[in-house]
């Protein structure tokens, strides 16, 4: 080791590596340009998470927009009200929040949002932005409502129209284009209407059983520490059951959320890295078989093993250096593209900065993995023998060479290493380095199978042109290892990426059944549930289901009080199944989205005969663990109801119906306060919303859901994250293309003797091209139906145990896939071959020298 | 004049496993040769004289014996140790020239002595004595080529010049002429016995060709990996001409 770093460290080692490089210099510089991508996209993220963090430091208390804020699920109570004036605060607000439809009468249209009533001067930092600018100072002299941009659009608002909010009607003021701390993507899901405290109570939809949040935000005195407060403070804050938020809190949360994005985007960069060093090794192997000789030739001059090895490792640093460098520059510009891509996602700008240290890191990663990869062929230089000189054709030894194991290791732990750095879990980290492996490993199978087959089983009484192609997969210096990793590799991780959003969707999207609901009216008032429902028959619509809602809290399970569960620290229940608002129902029969799978079905009970004989939904009852005949105490409004289970049901909660983790039986909480949720079908968007419109009419109070805008807003969502994963994996995509030119050009490279010998002796161009299109075909086939098939095999395991949810397996894109990486690979390999055939077969002699 | 051995082979044996036997391609040789020596190895193909050849100049180490290059004993050296041993005392011509493809003549000519010391002012040197050696054999205005751009016997001429520039104690030749036309065999023949004789190398030719094995001062005879004669016949090498010789089967 310490000869080759003394070697490494002549002058005359990199004279002679520059010298030694004379013909191949282009050769090299073009692969090296396969860890371009890869190095680009490290660079860009090394230094986007910089900027990210800089951004969440620098904005920290715009985030928040306060320096503390309190929240609740109940309206805050004269005491707690006490409380927060007994705070050290310079000033503070109050928020509600809840979930509406929102009446435009001018465009008669209605839609679902979420509304807030805010009263005070929040927030604080970061700014309420509107336009015109004006209307903040508008709204918050209560002269109108400020509307989210993207409703003001859909329903051609203006300033000064009227919207109707339940039963308040007040005029817009203005547009609302920014809050602090909240992301587009927020916005797109829940457009926020804005209204005065005021308005809110006009509304009369604060005591209606919906879900309302409140929200006191504070301004603390300059230098106060917020954390301390709350530490001081948390015994009134359990006891008055408020969550709270810091500017501490969001900072670390919103830091966890961007860190982990950055390290999705760094493994998708280092996946496309390792795929562009795959494409360094290759060409440093063909390098290094054509450099053979001439390494024999200095061992007999008297080079020691390390000085000749050395040369070679030497042209390995200054290929895999250049494409680190054009890496680099790539990455600093791409760098600019990205904020771009995920600003809908941040809720800060990001200023762009270019940081040197994440970009030396991404250097040294993209030229460590580069000579990682490139040492495996290189050691062949090591076991060059100098009799080889005067014997010619015994160039390496036969055995194996040792350090082929330490440098396999090295590249293991490499691949391990990385992959734990950017996930922090070791056993993610593994999980990452071992799926890789296991990818790199089964297309090598494949490749070393095909080999075999192609040798051992092509028939003679096959044509000629098909046999030479196929004789090509086997032939020495052949390139199907190469090309199967690389095309396979790039189909592969592509195609998982598809076939997992695919699978998302799927769960997302219900099947298409003309009985199944796709549009739910809740918050109906009992009282007006009949009423409700007659207007929806008016309209020539079904009503599908129409369920009351209780809200209840657990009690006491298995005769444990929820406090003293909460309490041990050894406890398996997670806190929200303890802490959660349950919104149960009670009726006589099981619904077509369950099934029971445990228990008995007991539909009906009498009043005060308690405890009653309830249905859990399977998972709850799993994460509570209670079973059959277990007792669990519902506080239902402040009235305590004792339970027991009796059955468990398998829910499919895909389903647009209302669904319940807990169902009573008739006659046991009939009539306990709640409210209605009605399911029915419309058939356009435009019945929609001629029902939304009739019914927020006659009950303001009443919301729909209506399942097309919802797959609408959705498809916009996923739309935008699957742009930031599409763009990473084209960096993956382009690297594959990258490695199958280069590999198809050292092909070239070995391939032109023989093509030119075949030539001389009288083969047409057309019969080269049939044997080179006979071999890229069967090479494009193998690799992608091999990529796709790992890929089917990953997104069934990813559906299956990390989403849990059933695998969507769709053929024909599947199908699309293995033709066009096919056609790619044919069209890449005859483009890159056409000059061999193209001259003279003396011309070309000359060329390739 | 008797001086003390540049190469001393004592019972060299090299095999080869073959199988679950062993090929033996040299059995038991031994003979040594006197510095300033002229000495050919002659034999039929197969009879192990590219085999005794890579022994002796320590590119191969062998199954069983010893062979001692300029006092050194090869046996106890590493890889690493045989090289130095080459790049201190030996000089090599081969058949097919072996230059690299990737360096000028005169790049290519620097080498062993590149090898051997670093440094500008090493090189300065390294470059006017690599000069002047190519100079010597004709090649003066060729310094800047590439072997491609060398004919066969310029090419030959440049491993010439290359196999002295290190002022090499002994001179293994390998077939020499093998890849040569006749008028060019005899031109790089003659250059080459006149530079052994300038220098004061021992040389050591490996051949089938009785006439240049003839032009020598000493002939070793193999046949099927054994030494089968041991002829003196001349004290020094590059004579007008050589005593007839038996022809070899």
């Amino acid at each position: 080791m310490m000869a080759l770093l003394q070697a490494l460290f002549s002058p005359w080692t990199w004279v002679m590596a520059w010298r030694d490089s004379r013909t191949s210099r282009a050769r090299l510089f073009l692969f090296s340009t396969t860890i371009v991508l890869g190095v680009s996209a490290l660079v860009a993220i090394g230094s986007l998470g910089r900027n990210l963090h800089e951004a969440i430091q620098e904005q920290a208390k715009g985030l928040l927009g306060a320096d503390l804020v309190l929240q609740s699920r109940s309206a805050f109570t004269p005491a707690m009200e006490e409380f927060f004036r007994g705070l050290p605060a310079v000033e503070q607000s109050r928020e509600v929040s809840f979930s509406s439809m929102v009446y435009f009468p001018k465009s008669q249209g209605t839609r679902l949002v979420q509304v807030r009533a805010l009263a005070g001067g929040f927030p604080y930092y970061g700014g309420l932005e509107t336009a015109p600018a004006s209307a903040r100072d508008a709204f918050r002299s209560g002269q109108g409502a400020l509307v989210e941009e993207s409703l003001m659009i859909q329903y051609r608002g203006a300033m000064g129209d009227p919207i109707k909010v339940g039963n308040a009607e007040t005029r817009i003021a203005g547009t609302l284009l920014k809050i602090p701390g909240e992301t587009v993507a927020f916005a797109t899901v829940a457009p926020r209407v804005y209204i005065t405290m005021d308005e809110a109570e006009k509304s009369g939809l604060l005591n209606r059983g919906s879900l309302v949040r409140y929200k006191a935000a504070f301004k603390l005195p300059a230098g106060m520490d917020a954390p301390s407060l709350v530490r001081r403070i948390r015994p009134q804050l359990e006891e008055f059951r408020l969550s709270h938020e810091t500017v501490e809190r969001r900072q670390e949360d919103l830091g966890r959320s961007m860190e982990n994005l950055n390290r999705f985007l760094n493994l998708a960069g280092f996946v496309s890295l390792l795929l562009g060093a795959v494409g360094i090794a290759s060409a440093i192997h063909v390098h290094i078989q054509q450099k053979l000789a001439s390494a024999a030739i200095l061992r007999c001059l008297g080079s020691t093993v390390a000085r000749s090895f050395a040369i070679y490792l030497a042209q390995a640093i200054g290929l895999g250096a250049a494409g680190v460098l054009l890496g680099t520059v790539l990455g600093l510009a791409v760098q600019q593209a990205i904020p771009h891509l995920i600003a809908d996602f941040l809720p800060f700008t990001v200023a762009f900065k270019i940081h040197p240290w994440p970009v030396l890191q991404a250097m040294a990663t993209g030229l460590g993995v580069c000579i990682l990869f490139a040492l495996g062929p290189l050691l062949a230089v090591r076991r060059v023998s100098p009799l080889a000189v005067i014997r010619g054709g015994e160039l390496g030894a036969a055995e194996k060479d040792p350090a082929q194991w330490a440098v396999a290791l090295a590249l293991a732990a490499a691949v391990i290493g990385f992959g734990i750095s950017q996930t922090h879990k070791w056993e993610q980290g593994l999980g990452f380095a071992a799926g890789l492996g296991a990818a790199f490993g089964v297309l090598s199978m494949v490749a070393k199978g095909l080999t075999r087959a192609a040798r051992a089983w092509t028939p003679r009484s096959w044509p000629y042109l098909l046999r030479q192609g196929l004789a090509n997969l086997y032939r020495p210096q052949n390139r199907t290892l190469l090309l199967m990793v690389s095309l396979g590799l790039g189909t592969f991780l592509i195609l998982t990426l598809y076939l997992v959003q695919r699978t998302l969707l799927t769960q997302l999207i219900p099947q298409h059944d003309a009985s199944r609901p796709n549009a739910a009216l809740f918050d109906i008032q009992m009282d007006q549930k009949d009423a409700v429902a007659e207007i929806v028959r008016a309209q020539g619509l079904q009503v599908i289901h129409l369920s009351p809602v209780i809200s209840m809290r657990l009690k006491s399970v298995k005769d444990r009080p929820i406090e003293e569960i909460l309490k041990d620290r050894a406890r398996a229940i997670p806190n929200w199944v303890l802490r959660r608002e349950y919104r149960s129902t009670y009726r006589d029969h099981l619904t077509d989205s369950e099934n029971l799978v445990k228990g008995q079905w007991i539909g009906t009970a009498t009043p005060g005969a308690e405890p009653f004989p309830i249905s859990l939904d399977e998972g709850i009852a799993r994460d509570l663990h209670v079973t059959l005949g277990d007792s669990l105490v519902f506080d239902v409004q402040g009235v305590p109801v004792k339970t027991t289970v009796a059955s468990l049901r398998r829910v499919d909660w895909r389903r647009v119906q209302s669904n319940f983790f807990v169902v009573f039986p008739k006659g046991a909480i009939d009539d306990a306060p709640g409210f209605a949720i009605l399911t029915t079908r419309v058939e356009s968007s435009e019945a929609s919303a001629r029902l939304q419109r009739a019914v927020v009419r006659e009950f303001p109070n009443v919301s729909a859901i209506d399942l097309t805008l919802i797959l609408q807003t959705l498809d916009q969502v996923l739309g935008k994250i699957s742009l930031v994963v599409r763009f990473m994996a084209l960096f993956t995509v382009l690297t594959g293309f990258l490695v199958l030119v280069g590999a198809v050009l050292t092909g070239r490279f070995q391939r032109v003797r023989e093509s030119v010998l075949l030539r001389t002796l009288g083969a047409s161009r057309r019969q080269v091209l049939g044997i080179l299109l006979a071999e890229y075909t069967l090479l494009g086939l193998m690799a992608s139906a091999t990529g796709v098939l790992l890929a089917a095999l990953a997104g069934w395991v990813l559906a299956r145990f990390v989403f849990e949810v059933s695998f969507a397996f769709v053929a024909i894109p599947l199908l699309v896939a293995v033709i066009a990486v096919t056609l790619v690979t044919v069209v890449t390999g005859l483009l890159m071959s056409l000059g061999v055939t193209r001259h003279p077969p003396l011309a070309v002699l000359r060329a390739e020298g | 004049m008797q001086s003390s051995p540049i190469l001393e082979v004592r019972r060299l044996t090299r095999g080869y496993p073959n199988g679950t036997a062993t090929l033996t391609v040299l059995n038991e040789v031994s003979f040594s040769v006197q510095s300033g020596e002229t000495c050919a190895i002659l034999g039929p193909s197969g009879s192990g004289k590219t085999t005794l050849l890579g022994l002796c100049a320590g590119l191969d180490a062998p199954s069983s014996g010893d062979v001692l290059l300029a006092g050194r004993p090869l046996a106890g050296l590493d890889e690493d140790g045989r090289a130095k041993v080459r790049n201190d005392v030996v000089g090599f011509v081969f058949q097919n020239f072996q230059l690299i493809p990737t360096l000028t003549a005169l790049e290519n000519v620097m080498v062993p002595m590149e090898l051997r010391a670093e440094g500008s002012a090493v090189r300065r040197t390294v470059e006017k004595e690599a000069g002047e050696l190519l100079q010597r054999v004709g090649l003066g205005e060729r310094l800047h080529h590439y072997p491609t751009q060398l004919s066969g016997g310029e090419q030959q001429r440049v491993a010439l010049a290359r196999a002295f520039i290190n002022k090499p104690k002994i001179l293994f030749a390998d077939e020499p002429t093998g890849n040569l036309d006749a008028d060019t065999s005899h031109r790089i023949v003659d250059l080459l016995f006149a530079m052994n004789s300038e220098w004061g190398t021992t040389l050591i030719i490996v051949t089938h060709d009785i006439e240049l094995a003839a032009r020598t001062g000493r002939i070793l005879r193999l046949r099927g990996g054994q030494l089968v004669s041991d002829e003196r016949h001349r004290m020094l090498a590059g004579g007008p001409a050589a005593p007839p010789l038996e022809a070899h089967a």
